[in-house]
């Protein structure tokens, strides 16, 4: 099996074991407070590590700076402005397209 | 979009899903780009749309498969974003009923916008909006994802269209979302500092993986809060 079915296959079990989990689990068992709130902060710590790493990743590791970043700060403008989340990736979107277009 | 009186129905559901099933079915679409890009073929993406679905996730296994992390390190970010699930899971535990099967099979349906969408005024998740907006978010991003690992080529490369400057866009917006008090920002903030820290150091996905760490704020904060 290559690679791409392994991920695809073990990260879609688990992903279905994690959504099924709570609501079967619920009756008999509340998580700690303590463990609850970590949890509850993966989301907003894994999100930003991927925006940092999506927006100056490099392909072999590293940093590299190009239109990416140009895009992503007019994503952050746009959402600064309140627009839904379609205008703000539009926006990086088209930013980073026009960016490249005049480098 | 819901009444006073009457309980909302699966229709309900599928029409406040309605304008944020359209971004989904933009973002199945450079999902499906990305994941050809990526190497991961036509028929994986797909798959990987219906039986995971969950956005940032397979995002992630595209972007780390593609930057040539390793096999590891793709599960391991994937399945660490989606341990949010868990809480989430829980908390949608309420609206669902019947035998453990079919309460399983529901969860799968839980995905954050549907979640979202589904939230009542009393704190409780109300089965029939979960059920319809998770219908229509499946069906939208799984043939997004069809057209643009089938027909992706029509669309040109999709870094001259910008599409890999929408993926941070993307991320930031799920995480602007996110962010609704002071212990979640100091995690975003952790979260960043670690992975712009260990990112010359480690091969691509390492960095994302090590952020989750930065989790612990909230167990630290709760630790502090009076009781």
């Amino acid at each position: 099996m290559s690679a791409v079915w392994v991920s695809v296959t073990v990260v879609g079990l688990a992903t279905v074991a994690i959504k099924a989990a709570g609501p079967l689990l619920l009756a008999s068992h509340t998580p700690p407070p303590r463990a609850q709130a970590a949890l509850e902060h993966l989301a907003p710590a894994l999100l930003a590590a991927l925006v940092v790493t999506q927006a100056v990743g490099g392909d072999n590791g590293g940093f590299t700076v190009d239109a990416r970043l140009a895009g992503l700060a007019a994503g952050a403008v746009a959402l600064l402005l309140r627009a839904p989340l379609l205008l703000v990736i539009t926006v990086a979107a088209v930013t980073a397209a026009l960016v490249r277009l005049v480098t | 979009m819901q009444h006073p009186r009457s309980r909302p129905s699966y229709l309900d559901g599928v029409r406040a899903a309605a304008p944020i099933g359209v971004a989904a079915f933009a973002f199945g679409l450079s999902f499906g780009v990305l994941a050809r890009s990526a190497d991961m073929g036509r028929v994986a993406p797909v798959v990987m749309s219906v039986t995971t679905f969950a956005g940032s996730a397979q995002f992630a296994v595209a972007s780390i498969l593609g930057a040539g992390g390793g096999l590891v390190t793709a599960i391991v970010a994937a399945v660490l974003l989606n341990l949010r699930y868990g809480p989430i899971g829980l908390s949608a535990a309420s609206a669902l009923e019947g035998p453990w099967w079919k309460r399983a099979l529901t969860a799968q349906l839980v995905v954050d916008e549907s979640w979202a969408i589904a939230q009542r005024h009393d704190g409780r998740t109300d089965r029939h909006l979960l059920v319809g907006a998770g219908l229509l978010l499946l069906v939208t991003w799984t043939t997004g994802t069809a057209v643009g690992a089938f027909a992706g080529e029509l669309v040109a490369d999709p870094e001259s269209l910008g599409l890999d400057a929408a993926f941070p866009a993307l991320f930031l917006a799920l995480l602007w979302s996110q962010v609704r008090d002071r212990s979640r920002l100091l995690a975003a903030l952790g979260g960043a500092a670690i992975a712009l820290v260990l990112m010359p150091f480690t091969g691509p996905g390492v960095p994302i993986v090590a952020a989750s760490l930065a989790c612990l704020v909230g167990a630290r904060n709760e630790a502090r809060r009076p009781s």
